[in-house]
């Protein structure tokens, strides 16, 4: 798989480390709450396991050391989109 | 039913007759319009397994187990055939132990040759905290009466003289072995369990995939499929690697994520290894078929995916893998390829649990070890539908067990399930 890097250009999917989906930017901030034990668990362990486009987290550790939020087909390995993960984790209202 | 036994006698009686006793191997069922006991979705190892099961041990043989595509045609299919129970902790160890002992008698109790061959399994050890993890988990082996071996660098050397022992980076220095373990015809198991449940009474129905449940109150009344509604007292979902998409439909999130693992198999080779040898510094393991294909694999490739192929880092990682420990292999050449896909759970153990929706069960999250599993798993999902409890070797196996943080993580990897 190629994954065409924002600021590096089409780099190949050796260089970079899968984390998991993109959910797991949205980590619980009401951690000092007691229901918070219920969001971690979700946030954690549970996942959505996507059958089509999926927003994943990968990081190019043989490269620049940046997350990337990548959209790829879980179905077809098709790439459409490849975005800075601390672009989109503003676009969501949180810190880089 | 009429079963035709399977003996040398009957095959010297057919070989004098012309070949026109013999039946088809199941029989290929419709569903019925007033439904089942116990419907399964998902006729792989697991799926007929447990359909046999409930037959045999339970009683209850008015099931149908819906395949979506032929009988089979999945993950045993598709894997490199190995068994073994040398695993560490209490929550697997008794569990892979039943379904070894289960493979020791699955032929006589199937009448069916799944060619189950105990050729021993041989981990190879590369460093001195190997050697004591290693000492640690053959204990754990024969507290549950799995039976291993710990064998020294010298007289692996002399078993298997191609091995590379003084290789600078993953020099060995001793394994261990579990001289049960082996390899088994994998698709004569889905075969088999299908013709044992078909004889009791079980539907097998093909091409008929499951498209939603009915469920209502929270209770599952049964499955709509390719094929119509199918009305089912129980259902028992048994469709590892698609457990995400088929779950979804009940509106049901698991703790997997699937993953695509790749297998290989060479040419076929004059005979060179007689069992299973797994490295033990990377992730490689392979064995000889009887055609003579260096079967092997090793780690999946690491991203989300439900396409059956993979990619080519993998690919590479895995034969280089090979090469440490045996040089030879480079001089054969691949023959084919493959992939399937897993369920790989946030603990790397697996899922043979109730759910939140009544009556609606499920199974799943094998990993990469589901084909070892078969026989134990058909046989505690059996004991799971019939008696509404878990068996006693598969009581660890819930859904809920994140919640309560009572993992079995053998690796001790943590909730990374590409990491398993």
């Amino acid at each position: 798989m190629i994954i065409n890097h924002p600021l590096l250009g089409p780099r190949d999917s050796e260089e970079f480390v899968y984390l998991g989906s993109t959910d797991l930017i949205n980590r619980p901030t009401n951690w000092e709450e007691e229901a918070s034990a219920e969001d971690f668990y979700q946030y954690q362990y549970i996942r959505e396991n996507i059958a089509g486009d999926h927003q994943e987290l990968w990081y190019h550790e043989q490269g620049d050391q940046s997350w990337l939020v990548v959209t790829r087909n879980t179905l077809t390995h098709e790439i459409t989109n490849v975005e800075l993960a601390q672009d989109v984790s503003r676009a969501m209202g949180r810190g880089k | 039913m009429n079963k035709t036994r399977y003996s040398a006698f009957k095959v010297l009686k057919e070989a004098l007759t012309g070949h026109k006793g013999w039946e088809p191997t199941w029989r290929d069922a419709e569903p019925k319009a007033d439904g089942y006991d116990v419907v399964i979705v998902g006729g792989g190892g697991h799926g007929l397994a447990t359909a046999y099961y409930l037959a045999k041990n339970h009683g209850i043989t008015n099931v149908a187990v819906l395949e979506k595509g032929w009988i089979g045609s999945g993950n045993v299919g598709r894997n490199t055939t190995i068994i073994r129970s040398n695993y560490l902790l209490p929550g697997n160890e008794p569990f892979y132990e039943l379904s070894m002992q289960l493979w020791e008698n699955l032929e006589q109790d199937l009448n069916y040759n799944a060619m189950v061959s105990q050729r021993g399994i041989m981990n190879l050890i590369h460093s001195d905290a190997q050697r004591d993890a290693f000492i640690r988990r053959g204990n754990a082996m024969l507290f549950a009466d799995a039976g291993c071996e710990f064998i020294e660098a010298k007289e692996v050397k002399e078993r298997y003289p191609f091995l590379d022992m003084d290789n600078p980076r993953f020099p060995i220095k001793a394994a261990l072995a579990q001289p049960r373990g082996g390899t088994v015809r994998h698709d004569a198991v889905a075969w088999g369990y299908a013709r044992g449940a078909s004889d009791l009474g079980v539907d097998i129905i093909q091409n008929c995939e499951v498209t939603g449940f009915n469920i209502e109150n929270g209770k599952c009344l049964g499955v709509q499929t390719s094929k119509g509604e199918i009305k089912a007292g129980r259902v028992g979902v048994c469709v590892a690697g698609s457990s995400g998409r088929v779950m979804a439909q009940a509106g049901i999130k698991l703790p997997i994520e699937s993953h695509v693992l790749q297998a290989f198999v060479t040419e076929g080779l004059k005979p060179v290894m007689d069992n299973v040898i797994t490295f033990g510094a990377g992730h490689f393991y392979c064995s000889q078929s009887d055609k003579g294909g260096l079967v092997f694999g090793g780690d999946i490739d690491g991203y989300n995916t439900y396409a059956q192929r993979g990619n080519l880092p993998v690919v590479e990682d895995v034969c280089s893998g090979g090469m440490a420990i045996m040089p030879s292999i480079g001089r054969a050449r691949l023959l084919r390829m493959w992939g399937g896909i897993m369920d790989m759970s946030m603990d790397g153990s697996p899922f043979i649990d109730s759910t939140e929706v009544d009556e609606l069960f499920f199974n799943g999250g094998w990993c990469y070890g589901g084909f070892k599993a078969t026989p134990a798993s058909g046989y505690c999902y059996a004991h799971l539908l019939a008696t509404n409890e878990s068996h006693e070797v598969a009581t660890a196996y819930k859904l809920d067990r994140f919640r309560r943080g009572a993992i079995i993580d053998e690796k001790g990897v943590g909730a990374q399930p590409n990491l398993h």
